[in-house]
C-alpha cells in the first residue's frame, strides 16, 4: 500500500512534465509568426518589414532554441506568470481564478442529483429485474447515453426558457449581478449561492439557483444513464451471491436483504466509477457552459480557442489536466485504502 | 463455421434492441449512399449546403424545404449529406485510432519490461488531458475543417485500445501456443500477427464499435462550438450551431424555431443510438463476460 502510493506520487511530476511537453509542443507547432500575434496586434504585423519582424521576435525570445523557450515558459508557469489573456482582458491567472468558482459550483452541485438519482434508478431496476420498471429504466439508459450533451441542453433551453421562461441562460439576472458586484455583497467563499446565503440575500440565492437548474439537469441526464447501468449490473451480481441466498434463507425480510446486505456491497464498483465520473463531469462543463451562455472556466477555454488566445488556451488545458491528474490520484489512493486486495498486494 | 455464423445471427435476431440498432444503422447507410438521389447536389462541392435564401431568419418547414431553413440553408439537405460526414468521421477516426492503439498496445504488452513501462506512461500522459479539451485546442490551432477535426480526435483517441490490447496480450503471452511458437524460433512480429492478435482482437473491435457514437458526438460538439466543419458544411453539429444563436434570444416565442433543433438533434440521437445498440449487441454475442 505504501509502496503503491509512493510509486504514484513519484510518477506525478513525470506525468505533469509530460503534459506540459504536449501542451507546449502543440503551441509551438504553430510557428513563430503566428505566435507573435500573442504579443503584437495582428493588424500591425502585416505592415511591418521583415527585419522589424525579426527584431520583435528577438525581443520576445521567439528566435531562441526550443529547449530554452520551453524552460522559460515552464519557469514562468510555475511562478504563476501565465501571460496576458486577450479574451479575459486581464492576466490569465486572474481570468482563471475569477471564473473557476462558477465552474466548481456547477460541477459540485451536479454531483448530488447524478449520484442520488443514478444509483436509485440502478437499484430499482436491479431489484425489479425483467419487470416493466427494469425495461423502462434500461431503455432510458440506452437512449439517454445517446443524447449529445449540447443537443439535450438546447432542448432544455427551448422548453424551459423559450416556452416556459423558467430557467434563463447565463449566470445571474442583471439586477442580481449588480448587487453581487457592489461592495456591500461580501465574498466569503466565492461560490455564489453560498455567499448569497451568508449575506442573507435569499433573492440572490434563488436567482443563482434558477440559472443553475437547467445546466445541472443537462449534466445529470447523461451521467444518470451511465451510473444507473453500472449500479444495476453491480447490484445484479451481488444479488446472485451465496450470502444473499443465505440471508434470505435465514428468513430476513426482502427489505433488510436489499438494504443491509446487497446495497453496500454493490456500491464498491460504483464508487470507483463514480470518482472517475466526477472528474469527467468537470470537463463536461466546457460544452454545458457554452450552451447556456455561462461564465466559467469551460466557456473561457472554448472562447479562447475560437479566438486563438494562446496564453489562455495553454493555461486552461494545464489547469484542467492538473485537476484530472490530482483527482485520479486521490481516487486511486482512496480505492487502494478500501480494497484489501490492493492494500495488501 | 457456418453453423457458428447462423447461431450468432439467430441470437442477434432474437434480441430486439439489436434488431432496432441494425435497422437504424442500415437506414443511415442507405441515406448516406443515396444522398445524391435524395438531395441532388446544386454546386461543385455537394458537401456545402446550398444557400436558398439571403434572409437569415429561420423559416419553418414548407413544400420545398421539409425540415425548414436555418441561416439561409436547407436543413433537410444538411441532414442528408451530413449523414455522410458522420460516417466518414466516425469510421475513419475509429479505424485509425484503433490501429495506432493496436500497434502501441501490442508492442508494450508483448515485449514488456522498460518498453512497456515507457509506452504505458506515455499513454497515461495522453489520458491526463481531457478529451474534449485536447480536441478543442488542436482544432483551434490547425484551423477549421473536417480533416483537422479527425486529426485531433485520432491524436487523443488511441489510448483505450492500446490499454485494452496490452492487457489481453499480457494474458495470451503465457499461453502454450505462444510459448511453443517462441520455442520454434518464430519471429516476434509473426507471433504477434499470427498468434497473439487473432486471439485478442475481438474485445478491441467491440470497444471500437461502441466508441463510434461518442466520437460522432465529440466531432459534432466541435462544430457546434464553431471549431469543426467550416460554416455551411453539411454537418449536424454546424446546423445546431446556427440554431443556438436563435434560441438564446427567443424568450417568449414558444417553440418558434423548434425545427432548427429538433430535426438535426433527433437525427444525431438516432445515429448515436444505432451505434450504441449495435455495440451492445455485438458485445453480448461475442463476449458474454462483459454483459451488463
Amino acid at each position: 500500500m505504501v509502496a503503491y502510493i509512493v510509486r504514484r506520487l513519484l510518477l506525478l511530476p513525470l506525468i505533469l512534465f509530460g503534459i506540459s511537453l504536449i501542451v507546449f509542443g502543440m503551441i509551438q507547432s504553430l510557428g513563430s509568426d503566428r505566435l507573435l500575434a500573442a504579443y503584437v496586434n495582428p493588424g500591425l504585423l502585416d505592415k511591418l518589414k521583415p527585419d522589424q519582424l525579426e527584431r520583435i521576435k528577438d525581443k520576445y525570445g521567439l528566435n531562441d532554441p526550443m529547449v530554452i523557450r520551453y524552460f522559460k515558459w515552464l519557469g514562468n508557469t510555475i511562478k504563476g506568470d501565465l501571460g496576458w489573456s486577450v479574451v479575459g482582458k486581464e492576466p490569465v491567472k486572474d481570468a482563471l481564478l475569477h471564473r473557476l468558482p462558477w465552474t466548481v459550483e456547477l460541477a459540485l452541485y451536479s454531483i448530488i442529483p447524478v449520484v442520488v438519482v443514478g444509483v436509485w434508478l440502478g437499484i430499482t431496476a436491479a431489484v425489479n429485474r425483467d419487470k416493466f420498471v427494469d425495461h423502462f429504466v434500461r431503455i432510458f439508459a440506452v437512449v439517454g447515453w445517446s443524447f449529445p450533451d449540447f443537443v439535450f441542453g438546447l432542448l432544455v433551453l427551448m422548453v424551459f426558457y423559450s416556452v416556459l421562461g423558467w430557467f434563463p441562460p447565463g449566470n445571474l439576472s442583471f439586477w442580481a449581478d449588480e448587487v453581487v458586484k457592489s461592495p456591500e455583497f461580501r465574498r466569503y467563499t466565492s461560490l455564489l449561492t453560498i455567499d448569497a446565503l451568508l449575506n442573507g440575500r435569499f433573492d440572490i440565492f434563488f436567482d443563482g439557483l434558477r440559472h443553475l437548474i437547467a445546466p445541472i439537469l443537462t449534466m445529470s441526464w447523461l451521467w444518470w444513464a451511465y451510473l444507473l447501468r453500472i449500479t444495476r449490473s453491480s447490484m445484479l451480481e451481488v444479488l446472485s451471491k451465496e450470502y444473499i441466498r443465505t440471508a434470505r434463507a435465514k428468513g430476513l425480510s426482502e427489505r433488510v436483504v436489499i438494504n443491509k446486505h446487497a446495497k453496500r456491497n454493490a456500491m464498491i464498483p460504483v464508487l470507483t466509477v463514480g470518482g472517475a465520473m466526477v472528474i469527467r463531469l468537470f470537463a463536461g462543463t466546457v460544452i454545458v457552459e457554452m450552451v447556456f451562455n455561462r461564465t466559467g472556466m469551460g466557456s473561457f477555454t472554448a472562447t479562447a480557442a475560437t479566438q486563438l488566445d494562446y496564453a489562455s488556451i495553454m493555461a486552461s488545458v494545464l489547469f484542467y489536466s492538473l485537476i484530472l491528474v490530482l483527482g485520479n490520484l486521490v481516487i486511486d489512493i482512496l480505492y487502494a485504502a478500501t480494497d484489501p486486495r490492493i492494500r495488501l498486494g | 463455421m457456418r453453423s457458428e455464423t447462423k447461431r450468432i445471427l439467430r441470437r442477434l435476431l432474437r434480441n430486439p434492441s439489436a434488431v432496432i440498432g441494425f435497422s437504424l444503422l442500415i437506414f443511415f447507410i442507405v441515406v448516406a449512399i443515396a444522398a445524391p438521389l435524395i438531395c441532388p447536389p446544386q454546386s461543385y462541392n455537394p458537401y456545402m449546403i446550398p444557400i436558398v435564401s439571403w434572409d437569415l431568419t429561420p423559416k419553418p418547414p414548407s413544400d420545398g424545404h421539409p425540415f425548414g431553413v436555418i441561416a439561409g440553408r436547407d436543413i433537410f439537405y444538411g441532414i442528408v449529406w451530413g449523414t455522410r460526414t458522420a460516417f466518414r468521421v466516425g469510421l475513419l477516426v475509429t479505424l485509425i485510432s484503433t490501429a495506432i492503439g493496436l500497434f502501441i498496445g501490442s508492442i508494450a504488452g508483448y515485449f514488456g519490461g522498460w518498453i512497456d513501462e515507457i509506452l504505458m506512461r506515455i499513454t497515461d500522459i495522453f489520458l491526463s488531458i481531457p478529451y474534449i479539451l485536447a480536441a478543442i485546442v488542436i482544432t483551434s490551432f490547425l484551423g477549421m475543417g473536417l480533416n483537422n477535426v479527425m486529426i485531433a480526435l485520432v491524436a487523443f483517441g488511441w489510448m483505450a485500445a492500446a490499454r485494452l490490447i496490452r492487457g489481453n496480450i499480457l494474458q495470451v503471452r503465457e499461453e502454450q501456443y505462444v510459448l511453443a511458437a517462441k520455442a520454434l524460433g518464430v519471429k516476434n512480429f509473426l507471433i504477434i500477427m499470427k498468434h497473439v492478435l487473432p486471439n485478442t482482437i475481438f474485445p478491441v473491435l467491440i470497444q471500437a464499435s461502441m466508441r463510434i457514437g461518442s466520437l460522432v458526438i465529440t466531432a459534432a460538439a466541435l462544430s457546434f462550438l464553431g471549431l469543426g466543419a467550416p460554416i455551411g458544411y453539411a454537418d449536424w453539429g454546424s446546423l445546431l450551431n446556427f440554431s443556438r444563436n436563435w434560441l438564446l434570444g427567443a424568450s417568449g416565442e414558444a417553440f418558434k424555431y423548434w425545427y432548427a433543433i429538433v430535426y438535426p438533434g433527433v437525427t444525431m440521437v438516432l445515429f448515436v443510438l444505432a451505434w450504441n445498440l449495435v455495440g451492445d449487441a455485438l458485445r453480448d454475442v461475442f463476449d458474454p463476460r462483459l454483459r451488463g
